[in-house]
């Protein structure tokens, strides 16, 4: 099936997650061979998804991990897990 | 393989329940090395709720010790980073509760019918290298973008694209179907889309703009990207 641009915006996410039906993704390919628009959404899409997966974006606060294994030696020394 | 896991990594889910069982047997301080790879993950997803980093550091501080506390309850029917993310969730919508701050979802939703889920239309899109993020304002901007998402599209993305968590166990950490996490996902990708990719395509021309070696630039003007 020929799709316009907005069917094949309507699919973005799934394609990226290769979750599509293979003939449904099979149109959204031939569109995308074609179609500058649709594929720099695409690649956009792709590329901001990889950005944010990545640890920089959202740093730990200095000494986070320090603090929470200090708080978390506290409890330690005087606690067990609780019995189910 | 039988590297020894890199500090920060996710230990195999065996090594796992070998840790859990010596915890709970009494060699109490192995919980440390047990949480070690997913303070981050903990941290990120608090932050996606709470929306301010301190906050979000005293729900992981308290998350953590619950899971401690409740141990010999994790029965490994699921992941065990599922089982801290779900508890870190529960404090964190705890908090805004008690608040008063708890994310509406009804409010989403009628946003969600108005909102415009047009993508930007670029046609020269130029890779984004992952180097570009030793760049804080690069950082800020998705940051920022992220930030500005509704409350329910920020947890699904969060979870979903930043903490890299499957559909399914986005669907079970939230509550809700898988349908409506990919229906969410998808609207909160081309939100994102939409916001950033012309900031980014903005950036990209600026940094790859040739510079005269006459201007005074920083070093890192002159290494483009970094």
């Amino acid at each position: 099936m020929a799709l316009n641009c907005r069917h094949v915006w309507d699919r973005i996410s799934e394609y990226i997650d290769g979750t599509l039906d293979p003939g449904v993704r099979a149109d959204v390919e031939r569109h995308l061979a074609t179609c500058e628009i649709c594929s720099a959404i695409l690649d956009s899409t792709r590329n901001i998804i990889i950005l944010m997966a990545d640890d920089r974006v959202f740093e730990l606060p200095l000494d986070f991990s320090q603090r929470l294994h200090a708080r978390l030696d506290e409890v330690l020394q005087h606690e067990h897990p609780e019995p189910v | 393989m039988t590297a020894p896991e890199a500090l920060g990594t996710a230990p195999e889910s065996g090594s796992e329940a070998v840790l859990i069982a010596a915890i709970l047997a009494g060699d109490r301080e192995k919980f440390h090395l047990l949480i070690l790879p997913y303070e981050g993950q903990l941290f990120r997803t608090a932050f996606a709720l709470v929306k301010n980093a301190e906050e979000a550091e005293d729900v992981v501080q308290d998350a953590v010790l619950k899971a401690y506390r409740k141990l010999a309850s994790f029965r490994g029917d699921s992941k065990f980073s599922t089982w801290l993310i779900s508890i870190t969730l529960n404090e964190a919508r705890g908090r805004l509760r008690r608040d008063n701050r708890a994310i509406v979802d009804s409010l989403d939703e009628q946003r969600e019918e108005n909102a415009d889920f047009t993508p930007a239309a670029l046609t020269d899109w130029r890779e984004i290298p992952l180097a570009a993020l030793e760049r804080q304002e690069i950082r800020a901007l998705v940051q920022q973008a992220v930030a500005e998402l509704p409350d329910s599209y920020r947890e699904i993305v969060t979870l979903r694209d930043v903490e890299e968590c499957s559909v399914n166990d986005t669907a079970q950490l939230l509550g809700i179907s898988v349908a409506l996490v990919k229906v969410r996902l998808h609207r909160a990708r081309l939100l994102l889309q939409k916001k950033l990719a012309p900031q980014l395509s903005r950036v990209a021309k600026d940094a790859l703009k040739p510079t005269k070696p006459s201007t005074k630039r920083s070093l890192f003007g002159r290494l483009s990207w970094l």
